[in-house]
């Protein structure tokens, strides 16, 4: 009964009303990007572009232009050139997807140290503040879920394809570039909502961490999807409570529930292994796994023999 | 596989073909005609050109100068009647997806964008893997077969849309010899039954007992109609000594270059 009462409790504040809905509609783009960006391990290009977004917020608040729409140019900016890095000059990826990182980071806090009497709001976006998630951002969430649900559906067949053999996809015809371009435009789009939720230093672990957890236990990617946007569901709603009641950091608190999650996940898997050594079970990837996209065929830098 | 080997135009039609990658030249005034129902090996070093070659027929890319014909047409339109085992390492082995998917995979280039697999594909799909006696791997993750298996699932990707040319890049590179002889034997089956077979290799060995006609690809290309291989032409085309053991008789061993040579 008690929970029942705590649960009420909650629901009379407007914020957290919003906040659940927020946490709700992240789930879902969060749970798919997520799934893409982790089956194709773009797990720190993500990060660079979330660092990057920070320039944006930055120069936003600077010109006093709406902060989300600096963060969503600076992220757009971010993906593009390190689309075109990853693509063009494989070698490079990883110094390029570095510094993007850090001169993003950096050009962030040197426009506010300009701007004055931002400071405390652009702390809530390094470490999120789904408690002050605004209507306005939780439509822009549900617009955003509409538009990665339509392409994922309308482009299933071609996503698995140019994940699974980038190389046979061309040749069947899949517009491979342009496939991997939307990709990280739709990491752009979900960094740029995640920043509110958890924070942009947190939004790796957001991506990826459900998704991770899915793809131990299943073996096909629109159920990887599914189950990672549950996940998703389950770890920001339990997180928005325990720190609602605690007094804790919203972002890191949800985080924290995830990372626990998935200990217990690797746990649980690897008893499944234990009792059943026969099967041949789907071994659990390491996180630690290269973070840099595969490299794509076909380009003019790259031969085979 | 059906095939139309009535038309009159050759298989593949390649005409002084270069490409280079930068200031690389890869492949140089190269020719190569190879006819309908003919089961062609490519061979050559590494470095040589021979996937070039292969992407160059295929139309993944463009010749700097000369021409390519697939099929009678241009490769972009026509590829779509061509089967593809790329490279092994072109594949993400830890990606989540069933032995059955990837079979359909095949027929990507069949069903236009926005449109999902129908249930013929899927039938068709289990068709193929059941010829190939994979079916009781059909649910399984392609994560979780060995490298043998894995290579007879990409060849029923190939082969799930009856294509009248399938192009293998390297099909054996990392597998037993075992099961070398079995793709080696099934690829024999189709190519009697019309389809027209280009195998990129390095076993050279392997080429002798199967294939019809050899191409030896080290920049430029010689061709070898009747599949004659001899010291010349491999000296010529590895520029180093290479040592063939030819099937049929055992354990015989040319040398390709002299034995003062060492």
């Amino acid at each position: 009964m008690r929970t029942g009462n705590i649960m009420l409790d909650i629901l009379h504040y407007d914020f957290m009303r919003n906040a659940l809905f927020a946490g709700l509609l992240v789930s879902i783009a969060c749970g798919i990007v997520g799934s893409l960006v982790v089956v194709n391990r773009l797990s720190s290009l993500s990060g660079g572009i979330a660092h990057a977004a920070y320039g944006g917020l930055g120069l936003a608040a600077f010109f006093r232009w709406p902060l989300l729409a600096g963060a969503m140019l600076f992220s757009l900016v971010a993906s593009w050139i390190m689309g075109y890095v990853t693509v063009e000059k494989k070698e490079r990826s990883d110094t390029t997807i570095g510094v993007v990182w850090a001169v993003g980071m950096a050009f962030g806090i040197l426009m506010i140290d300009l701007t004055k009497g931002y400071y405390v709001d652009l702390m809530s976006y390094l470490f999120g503040s789904i408690l002050a998630v605004p209507v306005q951002s939780i439509i822009f969430m549900a617009v955003l879920d509409v538009i990665i649900l339509g392409a994922i559906t309308l482009l299933y067949k071609e996503l698995v394809a140019l994940s699974y053999d980038e190389e046979f996809a061309q040749i069947s015809g899949v517009p491979v570039r342009v496939l991997y371009y939307l990709i990280l435009v739709l990491i752009a789009f979900c960094v740029v909502v995640l920043i509110r939720v958890v924070g942009l230093i947190l939004v790796i672990a957001l991506f990826t961490i459900p998704a991770s957890i899915a793809e131990l236990f299943t073996r096909k990617l629109s159920r990887i999807m599914i189950i990672a946007s549950g996940l998703g569901m389950v770890f920001t709603i339990s997180g928005l409570f325990l720190s609602f009641y605690f007094n804790l950091t919203s972002g890191a608190t949800i985080i924290l529930v995830a990372g626990f999650s998935y200990f217990l996940a690797l746990v649980i898997k690897g008893m499944q292994k234990k009792r059943r050594p026969n099967v041949s079970s789907t071994s659990p990837r390491p996180l630690a796994s290269p973070l840099v996209l595969r490299p794509l065929q076909g380009r003019p830098t790259e031969r085979g023999v | 596989m059906p095939n139309n080997i009535s038309s009159s135009h050759p298989a593949i039609e390649i005409l002084n073909a270069s490409f280079s990658y930068g200031d690389e030249l890869v492949l140089t005034d190269v020719s190569l005609t190879v006819n309908e129902g003919d089961f062609v090996g490519i061979i050559g070093p590494n470095g040589g050109g021979k996937t070039t070659l292969l992407r160059l027929a295929l139309g993944v890319i463009k010749p700097s100068s000369g021409t390519v014909r697939l099929l009678g047409g241009p490769p972009e339109k026509t590829r779509i009647r061509a089967g593809y085992i790329p490279q092994e390492t072109s594949s993400n082995k830890w990606f989540p997806i069933s032995v059955l998917d990837v079979a359909l995979m095949g027929l990507l280039s069949r069903r236009p964008m926005f449109r999902r697999y129908s249930g013929t594909d899927k039938q068709k799909a289990s068709r193929i893997l059941d010829e190939l006696k994979l079916s009781h791997l059909k649910n399984r993750s392609i994560g979780d077969l060995s490298g043998g298996q894995r290579q007879k699932v990409l060849l029923a990707r190939a082969l799930v849309s009856e294509p009248s040319i399938l192009f293998l890049d390297e099909p054996t590179a990392s597998i037993d010899t075992l099961g070398q002889d079995e793709i080696y034997e099934y690829l024999l089956r189709i190519n009697k039954a019309g389809t027209t077979v280009v195998l990129v290799t390095h076993n050279v060995g392997a080429v002798s007992t199967y294939i019809r006609s050899v191409a030896c690809v080290n920049r430029e290309l010689f061709y070898h109609p009747d599949g004659v291989l001899d010291e010349k032409s491999i000296a010529a085309t590895f520029g180093c000594p290479v040592d063939i053991i030819a099937h049929g008789h055992p354990h015989r061993v040319y040398h390709a270059h002299g034995e003062h040579h060492a």
